[in-house]
């Protein structure tokens, strides 16, 4: 399953969407209400186990998380830093 | 300034005097004092023009944003009642909201759109939705009767008066809906008066000044945060709005950036910086004074607070929507009293009755009153429930209110805070306070969080259950956590159970929901 479908049922199962087929992978999920301060420190911790990675302070921004594309970018983004390139190559 | 002031007369007046100063950042806008007064002269102008007349409520639907901030005092200016709540609110919530305080006109995001379009088609009350923001093509808003756009109002109604002003300083200015961590909201009356002497008093014993850089982090919809506005306007000083502190990083940035010098808080922001790795990367030497609200501080939190702002004056305070404020802490009694959350605020009295309504002397557990021109004026429409609060004070005429909560005085008349009414355990006979278990649970080394109710036990009537998170990589189990309460607690308030969970509920002011444990 690639990274924004996996993020994308995360947040369906986890919190509250009024429009499950209306929410883009582009919209806002704090602008929507969807997700506030607590909520996007579950969101951390749903990444951190789920893709072996480690979320700093500073990876924390609205540019990061703030939406499904945005947080599958930002997944994979890091999940490529994590693999050293020859194991990449092996995998891929 | 006006000689009988309302609640807006901060606003203009501090346009007249400071009209190119900015007042207002939020993102990458920056408004000055003078756009300020402008654009919400027209959105009161637009409206009136659509009918919302004197005393009608205006319900105002965002998160923090300019927008949010034109809609309130906008609303005042049109005469108009100003109620904020959360952007988080459901729609089944706001059915609820529409129907009890019957808005003549609503204000909103219109990104919000799939939660309030149907509720707001609803409701016969509404004679405008002024929406902001791109509303697509497929929004529900397109199909939404009296719908209209707030950037054209602000564009094209006038802008350089106000519409006339209606008011005396004993109507309202602001319904505020408590947060409803018990039974269902109701909306809390305040008028200018009221809202005019809680910010002058809060100001004085802040200190506040026109050089103050406030943050505005907590939500326009919580009393806490809506203040942290109006007492900025108020001083002529600056408001560095944010979203929320979801990106408590991002925060800081601002904060260095902006020099804010006043950052308020609630336990849960705090707990979240402590967490904070790169904490000690930013430079937080601006800040002048730090305050906490919305459930007393443990000490532990203190200990932190003063590592992270050395240079500040840390203000813990206590009060409740339907007075604004109770008490503060002056800064240099902190640690001397670091369990008390302090003194009456400057022109309000307060006493401490027992169930017979005799008052009590110091040490001794009972219900807090409180007396002053900050008392609301009841909720919205429920006579019952204010008679519960509001009830015949030492003059003729005069309310007084019941907090129902458990507070005592010390000898010197500090105040410290014991429980709400409605969540004392009744545990083998003994009353136990969760306040005083929950403090004594997060001063645990690894705990971060810490819940405590009462459920029905055959033995002792209730027993004490605890609802712990953990911080992260911490590794504890119940009989520890039961260990060290017992170092710290009597018997009969260790926690018979305790359960782990990796958060808490909260509300969407940032307290603990206890209504979502058992």
């Amino acid at each position: 399953m690639d990274i924004t479908r996996r993020v994308r049922e995360f947040i369906l199962s986890n919190f509250y969407v009024t429009d499950a087929e209306g929410l883009s992978d582009a919209d806002s999920l704090l602008s929507l209400g969807i997700v506030d301060s607590t909520g996007i420190l579950e969101v951390i911790g749903f990444l951190e186990e789920e893709f072996a990675i480690v979320v700093e302070d500073e990876d924390a921004t609205p540019a990061n998380l703030e939406s499904i594309e945005r947080i599958a970018a930002f997944v994979s983004r890091k999940v490529s830093e994590r693999v050293p390139e020859p194991m990449r190559s092996a995998e891929g | 300034m006006n000689p009988v002031p309302l609640l807006h007369d901060y606003l203009i007046e501090s346009a007249r005097r400071v009209p190119e100063k900015v007042a207002l950042v939020c993102g990458e806008r920056r408004l000055t004092y003078r756009e300020l007064d402008e654009q919400s002269n027209a959105l009161a102008q637009g409206l009136v023009r659509r009918g919302v007349e004197r005393g009608d409520r205006v319900l105002v639907l965002a998160e923090n944003s300019v927008e949010a901030v034109l809609a309130f005092w906008g609303t005042l200016k049109a005469n108009a009642v100003a109620s904020v709540i959360s952007p988080q609110t459901r729609a089944d919530k706001l059915a609820y909201l529409l129907r009890d305080c019957r808005p003549a006109a609503m204000i909103a995001d219109a990104q919000l759109a799939a939660a309030f379009a149907e509720p707001a088609s609803a409701a016969s009350s509404l004679r405008a939705v002024l929406t902001f923001g791109i509303v697509p093509d497929r929004s529900p808003l397109r199909r939404l009767a009296r719908h209209a756009s707030l950037e054209a109002t602000l564009a094209e109604d006038r802008r350089d008066v106000a519409p006339p002003r209606r008011c005396i300083d004993v109507d309202l200015a602001a319904l505020i809906y408590t947060s409803g961590s018990t039974g269902e909201p109701k909306g809390v009356m305040l008028t200018h008066r009221n809202m005019l002497t809680a910010a002058t008093s809060i100001t004085s014993y802040l200190e506040n000044v026109t050089d103050d850089v406030i943050l505005g982090v907590l939500p326009l919809s919580f009393d806490y945060g809506l203040y942290q506005m109006i007492m900025a306007f108020r001083t002529s000083a600056r408001l560095v709005l944010e979203r929320n502190f979801a990106f408590p990083a991002d925060v800081l940035k601002r904060v260095v950036a902006e020099k804010v010098t006043g950052f308020p808080g609630v336990p849960t922001m705090f707990a979240m910086l402590a967490e904070m790795r790169s904490l000690a990367d930013h430079d937080l030497s601006s800040i002048r004074y730090v305050t906490n609200t919305a459930a007393a501080l443990p000490v532990k939190h203190i200990r932190m607070l003063k590592q992270i702002f050395p240079a500040a004056r840390i203000y813990s305070m206590y009060g409740l929507t339907e007075c604004k404020r109770c008490t503060y802490l002056p800064p240099e009694d902190l640690d001397r009293k670091p369990t008390s959350v302090g003194i009456a605020i400057p022109n309000t009295e307060l006493w401490v009755v027992d169930e017979q309504d005799r008052k009590l002397g110091p040490n001794e557990v009972g219900q807090l009153v409180i007396r002053g021109a900050t008392v609301m004026r009841g909720y919205w429409e429920k006579p019952e429930e204010t008679a519960k609060r509001l009830r015949p004070g030492p003059l003729p005429g005069e309310s007084v209110l019941y907090t129902g909560d458990y507070c005592k005085l010390d000898e010197e008349g500090y105040l410290y805070f014991v429980a709400r009414m409605d969540d004392v355990i009744k545990s083998r006979g003994e009353k136990v306070a969760p306040k005083e278990v929950e403090n004594a649970l997060v001063d645990i080394p690894g705990v971060r969080e810490a819940a405590v109710i009462g459920v029905a036990d055959e033995v002792l009537g209730q027993a004490v259950k605890a609802f712990v998170v953990l911080e992260d990589g911490v590794h504890l189990d119940a009989r520890t956590v039961q260990r060290e309460c017992q170092r710290r607690l009597e018997n009969f308030m260790v926690p018979k159970h305790v359960v782990f969970l990796p958060e808490l509920p909260h509300t969407s002011t940032g307290k603990i929901k206890k209504t979502g444990l058992s």
